[in-house]
């Protein structure tokens, strides 16, 4: 008689064709159907985002940086030119700051909407598929009325925005978020109450307080395990420090609380952006540096229109030697810019730390233990966006 | 708390390494290491309450012949840290570039760490897991973070 040896463990690659967003693989490793082991095998949409900013005009980057993270590019095109800005020693004009707050928003709540629909498709519920992508196109359209495009605004530029509020934003704005809110109801109804979804997300992928701290994981994902940080509070940028809203923060750490933390900033999102057009200050959109640099025709033309033409200033900014760090809160979570500037028409070195990047430490971590078939439920409670991962 | 508060803090903390703490224009505070002494700077900066790594970039420097790695560090519970951004800075030679892994004493700098070996090319000795993350596994030649490496412009701009 031969006996055979057969290897406990199974190993499965999931991916890199991967059927929620972009391209990762994913190796688990298997005990019966529980996780024992898990590594996240990244880098399929890697686009040297970093080594060609080495190669462009600092102007030039901002289409660059906000590739990546293609559904949330305003917050990224902010934290660039936040850093820019610093390098520059530059502060923009009050009505820009609001202006680049309430895109910010807008863009969070797009942002929010996409991850949450692509959190439900994996575990199943098409509906909620549909309903949340169908209602980012409300933000979208608010977001092209503003810039005049769908996706990847370059909205935010050194020294203000690109363009003034239109007419009858504000009316369009406020009919959109009672949209939103009536359809929030409509969320919590279909998916958010339903039995179906919390019994498949409650009490899986918990990460603990301790262990997301140590993880270094940011956003979302880390107030749901009930650590209050959120840059908007941190270390206010633009004007959050005058606004008011919450800090969406669980305790549980659970898939089900992060889906929560979401579902819970867009409301406070909408609140911010009501609090801009509130608020909302006349004034120019470019800093006077700038608007120093434009001819009298363009000038004419920016008064007229409210849209800024480039000032020639821009294809040959050198902002001083040095180097700067700035952080942002993109609707993943923390974004981080890094400069360093030679005195040259290009940057030395440019570093940039995407919240999806750092959210990857928590795949290893959370997978573990849970059962094979819980890695969707998981994987899109972490709203991992491969790209913006890669960059 | 000022910064130039968290600077003293960070003086008094890491005294006798020969640390250099350094407080630029904008607000920047960075402490200058030697590599043989970046673990226990490390060690003692986790335990003054610097609970994370936001980031760890290599910087290739061609003309000094060496390659500066900067650790960018803050804390999410230590409520005097959560407002600051360190950068913990050193520097190793461009043709041998080896520097003692932090990823014990910060988890969060583990795929930071693998990230600028495989773009920059410097080996963190220790880390659990160093390879290729973002290049494809079969990239042959020098790191491409390195400044000898020269992009081709194609296109319209050629």
């Amino acid at each position: 008689m031969t006996l055979e040896v057969v290897e406990k463990h199974l190993e499965l690659l999931i991916g890199p064709q991967h059927p929620g967003s972009g391209h990762m693989r994913l190796v688990a490793k298997l005990d019966g159907d529980i996780i024992v082991g898990f590594d996240p095998d990244v880098g399929f949409v890697h686009r040297a985002v970093e080594k060609i900013a080495e190669t462009k005009g600092y102007v030039q980057i901002i289409p660059l940086v906000e590739r990546p993270p293609l559904v949330d590019c305003v917050n990224v095109n902010l934290g660039y030119v936040l850093a820019l800005e610093k390098l520059l020693g530059v502060e923009p004009p009050p009505q820009a700051s609001y202006l680049r707050v309430l895109a910010a928003e807008l863009n969070r709540v797009a942002s929010h909407l996409y991850g949450i629909a692509i959190h439900a498709i994996m575990i199943g519920s098409s509906t909620m598929f549909m309903w949340p992508l169908a209602d980012r196109e409300v933000l979208l359209e608010l977001l092209q009325d503003l810039s005049g495009a769908r996706v990847t605004y370059s909205y935010v530029i050194p020294g203000g925005v690109r363009r003034g509020l239109p007419e009858g934003f504000k009316e369009k704005a406020l009919k959109a978020f009672r949209y939103l809110r009536r359809r929030l109801r409509d969320y919590d109804d279909l998916f958010l109450s339903n039995p179906v979804t919390v019994n498949r997300l409650r009490g899986v992928g918990v990460i603990e307080m301790r262990d997301a701290v140590n993880l270094g994981i940011v956003g979302p994902n880390l107030r749901a395990s009930g650590v209050p940080y959120d840059v908007r509070r941190a270390e206010p940028y633009c004007v959050y420090s005058d606004l008011d809203f919450e800090v969406m923060t669980r305790r549980e750490g659970d898939a089900y609380s992060r889906l929560l933390v979401r579902i819970g900033e867009i409301e406070q999102s909408m609140k911010i952006v009501e609090q801009c057009l509130d608020k909302n200050p006349s004034g120019p959109i470019l800093h006077e540096s700038f608007l120093r640099g434009l001819s009298p025709k363009a000038r004419a033309y920016m008064e007229q229109t409210g849209r800024v033409r480039f000032p020639a200033l821009f294809s040959a900014l050198k902002p001083p030697q040095g180097e700067v760090s700035v952080r942002v809160e993109a609707g993943r979570g923390e974004l981080f810019f890094y400069v360093v500037s030679d005195g040259s028409p290009t940057p030395y070195r440019l570093r940039m730390v995407t919240p999806s990047f750092r959210n990857l430490a928590a795949f290893r971590h959370v997978m573990v233990g849970n059962r094979l078939a819980d890695i969707p439920a998981i994987y899109g409670s972490l709203d991992y966006f491969p790209p913006e991962a890669d960059r | 708390m000022s910064s130039s508060g968290v600077a003293e803090d960070l003086k008094r903390g890491l005294e006798g390494l020969l640390v250099q703490v350094r407080e630029d224009a904008r607000g920047g505070i960075t402490v200058e290491v030697l590599p043989d002494r970046l673990v226990e700077a490390a060690e003692r900066l986790r335990n003054l309450g610097f609970d994370h790594v936001k980031s760890v970039t290599g910087i290739d420097l061609p003309s000094e012949k060496r390659v500066a790695v900067v650790y960018h560090l803050s804390s999410y519970t230590n409520p005097a840290y959560v407002k600051v951004i360190v950068a913990l800075r050193t520097a190793v030679e461009r043709s041998n570039p080896q520097l003692p892994s932090l990823s014990k004493v910060w988890l969060s700098s583990h795929y930071l760490e693998r990230e600028t070996f495989d773009l920059v090319g410097v080996v963190f000795q220790g880390h659990p897991d160093l390879g290729r993350i973002l290049l494809p596994d079969d990239y042959e030649g020098p790191p491409p973070l390195r400044k000898d490496v020269v992009l081709k412009t194609e296109g319209i701009d050629a």
